[in-house]
């Protein structure tokens, strides 16, 4: 049997209705091991307006590399309390946050290791569909060498890094549209 | 080593595009840039295991969740959630959000002019069970007007926000009604290039759902992506 995806459609403006979690931008809870760390940014349109309404799911890799899902088999321990699942609505200014605890490296898809990074949904009205990005960590060795910034034309890679703003501190902005737009994937 | 299995691209026609001026918040929201193709890695294949887990009581009848009844048509809706292959997707969390009968949200930026429900809050979940299949109890959200153009109304619809087994599956889409005059207008709906991929957004009237002297049953499937093929050992 071959069936056909069935299409996205927007979220709309009211999708906290449906969507709203709001202790989920605390992504690992007390006690979870890893480095912590709290990510701020903003969600911008083409006109480097405020989107404030628009939701940030993040995705990532528990401190030592390993997913929390039967597919990652790898031989790394996991941590029933760490999930590795965050949401995150816009404010008015188009401000976001997580809090969680930096992955380690995953292994690639053509063998090696990726440096660490989450993976960032988001959705908002007007956007047809999920859009989906990573964010990389500043001053990290491996971001030399990691096989999906090398697919990323070098002039853009530095919307996939978040920047340093003091201890455990990051921010990392999204640019929808136009100058400095944020790299989107495909996968 | 060998590759992990990826997800399938969706099958041309079948999403709508970013951009769409139809739909005129897409235009200084869409990305200018194509999206760069990225190899599956475990960065896509695994996502969250969201499921039963999450459901609360009175999260599967969104017209139970106050002392009183809600107003409006009561409507059960049912259905598979599937993979491309016809794999049911067992256990995975459905978020539903809609208007009330009247075709008003409980959010503060909605201003149109229709009445609250004390008796409807508008959102739920539901988990598929062992086989796909999925069913909560609502009532039927009424058309809305929305600025996009002159005298546009929204068809009648409820929100769905389904997660899979991988952050390639994620997906919110929209189930709309059958025979809604609505929907020939609508810009978000008629952003989806293909005909039959559109009408695969329309639910279906089922009597064998309907219950007697209780509520309307309509029958919704949703397919979530499929697995690629395995790559051969590089
Ligand atoms: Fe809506």
């Amino acid at each position: 049997m071959v069936l056909v995806p069935s299409a996205s459609q927007t979220v709309g403006p009211y999708w906290a209705i449906g969507l709203d979690w709001p202790e989920a931008w605390q992504v690992a809870p007390d006690g979870v091991a890893g480095e912590r760390f709290e990510l701020a940014g903003r969600l911008f349109d083409g006109k480097g307006e405020p989107v404030p309404d628009g939701v940030l799911e993040l995705w990532q890799a528990n401190t030592e590399g390993r997913y929390a899902h039967p597919e990652d088999r790898q031989n790394k321990p996991l941590d029933e309390r760490f999930l590795g699942f965050g949401r995150c609505g816009t404010q008015p200014d188009g401000s976001f946050r997580f809090a969680s605890i930096k992955p380690g490296p995953v292994p690639a898809a053509g063998g090696g290791l990726q440096a660490p990074h989450l993976m960032i949904g988001i959705f908002a009205r007007g956007l047809s569909a999920r859009v989906a990005t990573r964010v990389y960590f500043p001053g990290e060795a491996a971001n030399a060498t990691d096989p999906v910034l090398a697919l990323v034309d070098p002039a853009r890679r530095d919307t996939l890094i978040a920047k340093a703003a003091g201890p455990g501190k990051l921010t990392w902005d999204v640019r929808l549209q136009g100058a400095g737009e944020t790299v989107f994937f495909a996968f | 080593m060998s590759k992990l299995a990826g997800y399938r691209p969706e099958p041309a026609g079948t999403q709508p595009p970013l951009l769409h001026p139809g739909y005129k918040s897409t235009v200084l929201r869409a990305p200018s840039q194509a999206p760069v193709p990225v190899p599956a890695s475990l960065s896509e294949i695994t996502g969250p295991l969201l499921g039963q887990r999450l459901v609360r009581p009175n999260d599967t009848d969104l017209t139970g969740q106050h002392a009183g009844q809600p107003q409006g048509e009561r409507i059960i809706v049912a259905g598979q959630v599937l993979d491309e292959d016809g794999w049911p997707v067992p256990d995975t969390l459905i978020e539903v959000w809609q208007a009330n009968a009247a075709g008003r949200y409980r959010h503060d930026r909605d201003q149109h002019d229709a009445p609250l429900d004390p008796s409807f809050s508008g959102a739920g979940r539901v988990a598929t069970d062992a086989d796909g299949v999925y069913r909560f109890t609502t009532i039927k959200p009424g058309a809305y007007p929305w600025p996009n153009h002159h005298n546009a109304w929204r068809p009648q619809h409820i929100h769905l926000s389904l997660f899979g087994p991988a952050f390639a599956t994620r997906l919110v889409t929209q189930m709309y009604f059958p025979g809604d005059p609505l929907l020939p207008l609508d810009p978000i709906f008629n952003a989806v290039p293909d005909a039959a991929a559109r009408e695969r957004l329309v639910a279906r009237f089922d009597l064998e759902l309907t219950q007697p002297a209780w509520a309307l049953g309509y029958r919704f499937d949703i397919v979530l992506r499929g697995r690629a093929a395995t790559p051969m050992e590089g």
